[in-house]
């Protein structure tokens, strides 16, 4: 099931997404300081290529994270395997970064449409 | 406890009767069967199944041979818990006065309390954990010195018995079926740090292969429940961490 290559992967994911869940939180702290709006997130993420990177490379993490340990669970618990396990992983994989690079998109370079 | 207590008085008489379950197979016919044996204060589990096949019924398999706990044939399934019945008394395990023996969990069974332990030996060999040697009987013998870091290492993990006990407990084989499990991996270890063996590169690629180490979700049933009070998964998180350490020295 869990190969070292996977395992890797699945490791260093969680070590990338742990500084940036912690600069997450800290910039929310900061952030509400002086009210918490749609207008202030905007204004701070909007054209930054810095944040692209920053929620970017989170998605990626989370993507690839969340679909090795889905696919353990799947395996492990419904008994998925093979080709249909395969494709199970992909998809969870495709799903949460589908959606969440059409969040950081959004937040990052899709002008106006607030 | 409280019940085991109660039953340990109940049997100062000898003629106390106790009634245990014990699961009969053959082929593909599986149930529980009760039988009335002399609840003696001082008797273990597997004095119990002997006292069934001797007296009641000849015709139960069950396997044992030192009963001393040195050879790790008696392991069973004692009220849902893996136990090496000869060491394993009574008074300690029975609960509300009941006795119930299984076939040990995650192996198939051939009849009554006999597990096939065939793929519980081939994993051994799956996970190397096996002796490569390095040196015929004309070189000198390895000088390793009792506070050698690896011989420590080593140490604490040998002393199994292979009685299945820890194989019996984990969740992971339960739930994935290509897991070497404790045992072998703890063996895989053991022999990683013997500087004697030749093999540690097909070791390291076998216990990082798909029924490796990796599985390992460090629930420690094996720790709780091994009989020599071994610790599987410190090995197995040993050979998690010499796993990922060659992984970085092959890519330099």
């Amino acid at each position: 099931m869990l190969d070292l290559r996977l395992y890797m992967l699945q490791r260093l994911t969680a070590l990338i997404m742990a500084p940036l869940v912690i600069g997450h939180i800290a910039v929310m702290i900061y952030a509400v300081q002086d009210g918490l709006t749609v207008g202030e997130i905007l204004a701070r993420t909007q054209g930054s290529v810095a944040w692209f990177l920053f929620y970017g490379s989170f998605v990626v993490a989370v993507s690839v994270h969340g679909a090795i340990g889905l696919r353990v669970i799947s395996f492990e618990w419904f008994g998925l395997k093979g080709r249909a396990l395969q494709l199970f992983s992909w998809a969870i994989f495709a799903l949460l970064f589908g959606l969440g690079a059409k969040a950081v998109y959004a937040v990052t370079f899709a002008g106006g449409g607030l | 406890m409280v019940s085991g207590l109660k039953w340990s008085n109940q049997v100062a008489n000898e003629t106390q009767i106790m009634t245990v379950s014990i699961w009969r197979e053959s082929g593909d016919d599986g149930r529980f069967e009760e039988y009335e044996v002399p609840a003696r204060e001082n008797q273990t589990v597997l004095d119990v199944v002997a006292y069934v096949q001797q007296h009641i019924d000849p015709t139960l398999s069950y396997r044992f041979a030192c009963r001393v706990g040195m050879c790790g044939s008696c392991a069973m399934m004692v009220n849902g818990s893996p136990r090496w019945t000869c060491r394993t008394h009574v008074s300690k395990v029975v609960a509300d006065d009941q006795l119930e023996v299984a076939p040990l969990r995650n192996l198939p069974v051939i009849k009554d309390l006999a597990t096939d332990m065939d793929p519980f030996f081939e994993k051994w060999v799956a996970a190397e954990a096996v002796f490569h040697p390095s040196k015929t009987r004309h070189d000198p013998m390895a000088a390793i010195t009792p506070d050698d870091p690896m011989r420590i290492a080593a140490s604490e993990a040998i002393e199994c018995i292979n009685c299945a006990v820890c194989y019996a407990a984990c969740d992971v084989v339960e739930s994935n079926p290509d897991y070497f499990g404790p045992a072998a991996l703890n063996r895989s270890w053991s022999l990683l740090n013997d500087i004697r063996d030749a093999g540690q590169d097909v070791r390291l690629a076998a216990v990082g292969s798909n029924g490796g180490c990796h599985n390992c979700h460090s629930q420690q049933g094996c720790v709780q429940y091994c009989p020599n009070e071994l610790n599987p998964t410190l090995s197995i998180a040993g050979l998690k961490r010499e796993t990922t350490k060659a992984l970085f020295r092959r890519s330099r």
